[in-house]
């Protein structure tokens, strides 16, 4: 071995430098030119301090949970590009290489699902319920907030590397489910499959580790009163699916490290000689795959819940009914994860028993549209933005719930496996499902965190947009499926698949335009933030705990812990006359001092990863020591929490109560004009 | 967004009118693709019992209960109503038990493993699944053709699939079911076709650069052009053994492979000949310890 192998590995220049394609070498200097401009500003503006501080070494859940979200949405700003890149592909490669070269396409595939799973969708809807759900079950954080910055800081890590390997080397081709034996060193030797392992693994913990703390969090920090059947539905909703990620991300875990094994020490899990089998691979990938697809979705309806309730300015129809549906499909979600593989060559009852279970899932989610829309009846109905998205979720999913049952068919599986009949579906309910709930619930809870509403034209334009982008970009896709169009295809050759995949081009430019009307809708609200400030901190007429306090909330969530005696505890506060009541007595309060274990450990995370991908092993090892060294040197660290004394306590609540008296309470035909300042007027609607 | 069910009817309209032109499930060549389609739209149907209201009331609703100018009476408390709660679970309940019914009565039916009846005995087909083309040997028949797949109308297929690379899944739309080809292991899959012409068959499982290229001329036709395909391979004159097999199971494309063995681009890669026993060679090849799985492949 020489010294240049044991410095760098397989890292060399001709390996590591992305110049196979011009578009991969731009996309690498865009996030080199972007990495270096937010790095030349933070300088400039002498932000580095305030953000390590402040934001980076934080533990209060409720900076978690906006990093987790902006985290998110860089995350989809590539992906969005990704996709839209493989539909121009698409587009123009009938009977024609087109414009991207086959690996090139492959490796978008793979990052574009890697990346809406993994450092999109489940940092979204992290950041979301950290943000709400211990506002909303009137806790000051969450059980565990060192644990909460150190799910962060994996996920982050994870997320690097992906950006990592666009700079540096290449990705994985094998798809976002990296299904063995074609991701085995015999197929795939280079360090794509690597990259995708160590970025994946790095989330499957951090999001385990999340999912424990969130179901601790539920279970022993709820306000006293606050019984189960008393929480918002999102709190259910994130009970559920943290269950479910504590369950279904350590067979995923498994199922990567198996296949480090494989690659890294000469193990035979999936390989195809050996004693391998491929077939324990798709089934533990599924294990986790199935319920996953359910970690994504619930919260989702959770905030959905939310809406229909708050914006029809009445209390959610069926209460208990959409509780127990939610349960049943997260227990049920992991009885049918071999509807994924119907082709495997296993028998024709064990299909039957599969696809049957699959789609008695079915009837809790019928249940659940109706409770919505039975939510909306006898309401008052305001057509902001979060409901605006509510509706197109509930005409959209309607579809993609259909061809969710169609697909359970083993019958018509048989058919319509692996086209893209099936890409269309999982965009159907992932696009109006997951990713309409999350830009619902920034609309919805961004006040809360920052003090000021969003712009509500900008919110509605970015509505259009998605919807007329999806329906536009996916209901073809249905169409290319039913004739036979393979999913992952960078080339086709039937006349056929053209005015189809034409016209999801088209939709993919709309989306495209969705993706920067998001940005814009951000600049433009955050410029007119002073026309839109609602310190009062209720600007919807809320019904729940986290409408309760000033926007943004202080550090410890609520002066006094609020005293629970029903469901919309605070509607009832308000409309009893018992809201904003002045405490007799204030307490002092705990609260966890940042630290620097969280991004530590990420950067532990990344070195590891980066070393193991490249056979750097001095980086790796140094990775692993860093990172026991880091939980080693918090053991000694005696102090964790800082006292916020009563005194302080009690200026802060009394100062916020001052400027509460002097707003005026607006009505709701007040909502997006400047004069709603977050007092709701108390009439219930 | 409320033009989404009409965007999916005028999807379902406007293809079997496009599908003419291709080859597809829309336009089924075999019975197994023809009970497909017919299945798909008797879901459809069903379920748009549950769709089709959603559709209706989800406008209804938000027109008439709008905060301004709504008609709807105004009921904050109204959140549950029992004479409601039965149909809301028992309406999804009925139509998954309907469709349910039909899974576990036709999925029988449609299993890939059912061997279809059909105008005389099975033809027996050995498909091997290399990157990137389709090996596929007539055992009875001795022969062996590459890319290409010729099929007696009417004559029931009885394929028995493995690979000998990546995972990948056998797929003819216009006839019927796909099924997966993996190394060291067997499946099975049943397949007729009713009418005569040429369709397209592939992989639809990622598997590398030329993933797209990797597909199948599948010929449809009478009994008597089939013997003619018999006839075809055999005076083609090649051997498959193990030597040229070896050079089949290179990771190239087809028109490589054509090249190798010395045809054009568009040339029939066909053998007259194969080795007895090849095919469960290949499987067992992948089990060096498993004693019975060696024997049965040189028994054959
Ligand atoms: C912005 C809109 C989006 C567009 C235009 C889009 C487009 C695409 C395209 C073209 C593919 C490849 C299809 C193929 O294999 O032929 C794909 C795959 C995929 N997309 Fe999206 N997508 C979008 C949003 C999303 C979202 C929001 C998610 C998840 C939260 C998602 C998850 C996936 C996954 C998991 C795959 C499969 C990747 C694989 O084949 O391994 N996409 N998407
Ligand atoms: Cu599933």
């Amino acid at each position: 071995m020489t010294l240049n192998d044991w410095l760098f590995g397989r890292l060399t220049v001709q390996a590591a430098l992305p110049f196979y394609s011009a578009i991969a070498t731009a996309a690498a200097s865009i996030v080199v030119v972007g990495a270096l401009a937010v790095v030349v500003l933070l300088t400039k503006f002498r932000l580095w301090r305030p953000l390590w501080s402040e934001w980076l070494t934080s533990l209060d859940h409720k900076r978690i949970g906006i990093m987790y979200v902006v985290l998110a949405l860089v995350m989809l700003s590539r992906a969005v590009v990704e996709a839209v890149m493989m539909r121009a592909q698409q587009a123009v490669s009938y009977d024609s290489p087109g414009y991207l070269p086959a690996d090139h396409f492959a490796q978008l595939f793979t990052t574009h699902g890697t990346i809406m799973i993994f450092f999109m969708a489940m940092p979204f809807l992290t950041g979301i319920i950290n943000y709400a759900m211990p506002l909303q079950i009137g806790a000051r954080d969450v059980s565990f907030p060192l644990l909460n910055s150190v799910s962060l800081g994996l996920t982050a890590a994870g997320a690097a590397l992906m950006m990592i390997s666009l700079c540096i080397g290449r990705f994985s081709t094998g798809g976002w489910s990296g299904y063995p034996p074609f991701t085995e060193l015999a197929f795939s030797p280079d360090v794509g499959p690597d990259y995708w392992i160590w970025a994946v693994t790095l989330s499957s913990i951090g999001s385990t580790l999340t999912g424990i703390n969130f179901a601790v969090t539920i279970y022993k920090e709820r306000a006293p009163g606050m019984h189960l059947f008393r929480m918002p539905l999102f709190c259910w909703t994130a009970l559920c699916t943290s269950i479910l990620m504590i369950f279904a991300m350590p067979p995923l875990t498994v199922a990567t490290a198996l296949l480090a094994l494989d690659r890294y020490a000469g193990a035979h899990f999936f390989t195809n000689g050996g004693g391998g089998d491929v077939m324990n691979y798709i089934n533990l990938f599924w294990l986790f795959g199935h319920p996953e697809v359910y970690i994504l979705i619930l919260p989702a309806f959770g905030v959905y819940s939310e809406v229909f309730s708050t914006f029809s300015a009445k209390a959610l129809y069926g209460y208990r009914s959409l509780v127990y549906a939610t349960m049943a499909i997260a227990v049920l979600s992991f009885t049918v994860w071999l509807h994924h593989f119907f082709t495997m060559g296993q028998g024709a009852n064990v299909n039957a028993v599969f696809g049957i279970a699959t789609m008695l899932i079915g009837i809790p989610t019928g249940v659940k549209i109706y409770d919505w829309l039975l939510t909306m009846f006898r309401g008052r109905i305001r057509f902001a933005v979060p409901l605006l998205f509510a509706l197109g979720f509930i005409l959209m999913f309607a579809i993609g719930g259909m061809t969710g049952i169609i697909l359970a068919n083993p019958g018509i599986d048989y058919q319509v496996h692996n086209t893209v009949f099936l890409v269309a579906h999982f965009h159907n309910v992932l696009i109006p499902g997951l990713l309409f709930g999350m830009l619902a619930a920034v609309q919805y809870w961004f006040p809360k965190a920052f003090g000021f509403r969003l712009n509500e034209k900008w919110g509605r334009t970015v509505f259009v947009l998605w919807t007329a982008g999806f329906l536009f970009a996916f209901m073809p896709l249905y169409a290319l499926g039913l004739l036979g169009l393979p999913r992952r295809t960078v080339e086709y050759f039937q006349g056929a698949y053209r005015p189809w995949t034409l016209i999801a081009a088209f939709g993919a430019l709309l989306l495209l335009l969705g993706l920067f009307a998001v940005g814009a809708w951000l600049f433009v609200s955050v410029r007119q933030r002073d026309d839109n400030r609602v310190p009062a901190g209720d600007p919807w007429n809320g019904r729940t705990l986290e409408w309760s306090m000033s926007a943004p909330p202080p550090e410890y969530n609520f002066a006094v812990r609020p005293r629970v005696t029903g469901r919309d505890q605070f509607m009832r506060d308000k409309l009893g006359g018992m809201a904003y009541l002045r405490p007799d007595e204030y307490e002092d309060i705990e609260i966890p001092l940042g630290s620097a274990v969280g991004p530590l450990l990420g950067i532990a995370g990344i070195l590891c990863g980066f070393g193991l991908t490249w056979h750097i092993w001095w980086m790796a090892a140094g990775g692993l020591l860093l990172s026991i060294g880091t939980v080693i040197a918090r053991s000694f660290v005696r102090e964790t929490t800082r006292i916020v004394p009563a005194g302080e306590v009690r200026l802060q609540h009394e100062a916020w109560l001052g400027r509460l008296a002097m707003e005026r309470p607006a009505s709701r035909d007040q909502e997006i004009a400047p004069s709603n300042r977050g007092l709701a007027l108390a009439d219930g609607s | 967004m409320a033009a989404a069910p009409f965007w999916f009817a005028l999807l379902l309209v406007v293809l079997s009118g496009c599908a003419q032109t291709g080859s597809s499930m829309l336009h089924p060549w075999g019975m197994v693709a023809a009970a497909q389609r017919d299945w798909l739209v008797i879901a459809v149907a069903l379920m748009m019992i549950v769709v089709l209201p959603v559709f209706v009331m989800v406008p209804l609703f938000a027109w008439r209960y709008r905060r301004r100018g709504g008609r709807g009476v105004y009921r904050p408390n109204w959140t549950y109503a029992r004479v409601l709660e039965y149909p809301i679970w028992g309406v999804p309940v009925l139509i998954v038990a309907a469709l349910a019914v039909m899974v576990a009565t036709r999925e029988t039916d449609l299993d890939p493993y059912r061997p279809l009846p059909g105008a005389g005995a099975p033809l027996e087909i050995d498909v091997v699944a290399l990157d990137w083309k389709f090996l596929f040997i007539y055992p009875k028949e001795h022969v062996a053709s590459v890319g290409l797949l010729a099929i007696p109308r009417g004559r029931p297929v009885s394929f028995h699939l493995t690979s000998d690379a990546t995972m990948q899944s056998f797929f003819i739309p216009a006839l019927g079911s796909q099924i997966y080809a993996m190394a060291g292991m067997e499946t099975q899959l049943h397949l007729r076709a009713d009418r005569d012409g040429v369709l397209d068959g592939e992989n639809t499982q990622y598997n590398g650069a030329d993933f797209q290229n990797e597909h199948v001329r599948v010929e449809v036709v009478p009994d008597a052009s089939f013997a003619r395909f018999l006839a075809e391979c055999r005076v083609a004159g090649r051997v498959l053994d193990p030597s040229s097999y070896r050079m089949l199971a290179v990771r190239d494309t087809l028109v490589k492979a054509k090249a190798a063995f010395g045809l054009p681009p568009d040339g029939r890669l066909l053998f007259g000949d194969v080795q007895p026993g090849l095919f469960a060679s290949i499987i067992a090849k992948y089990h060096p310890g498993d004693r019975t799985m060696r024997m049965a492949g040189q028994a054959e």
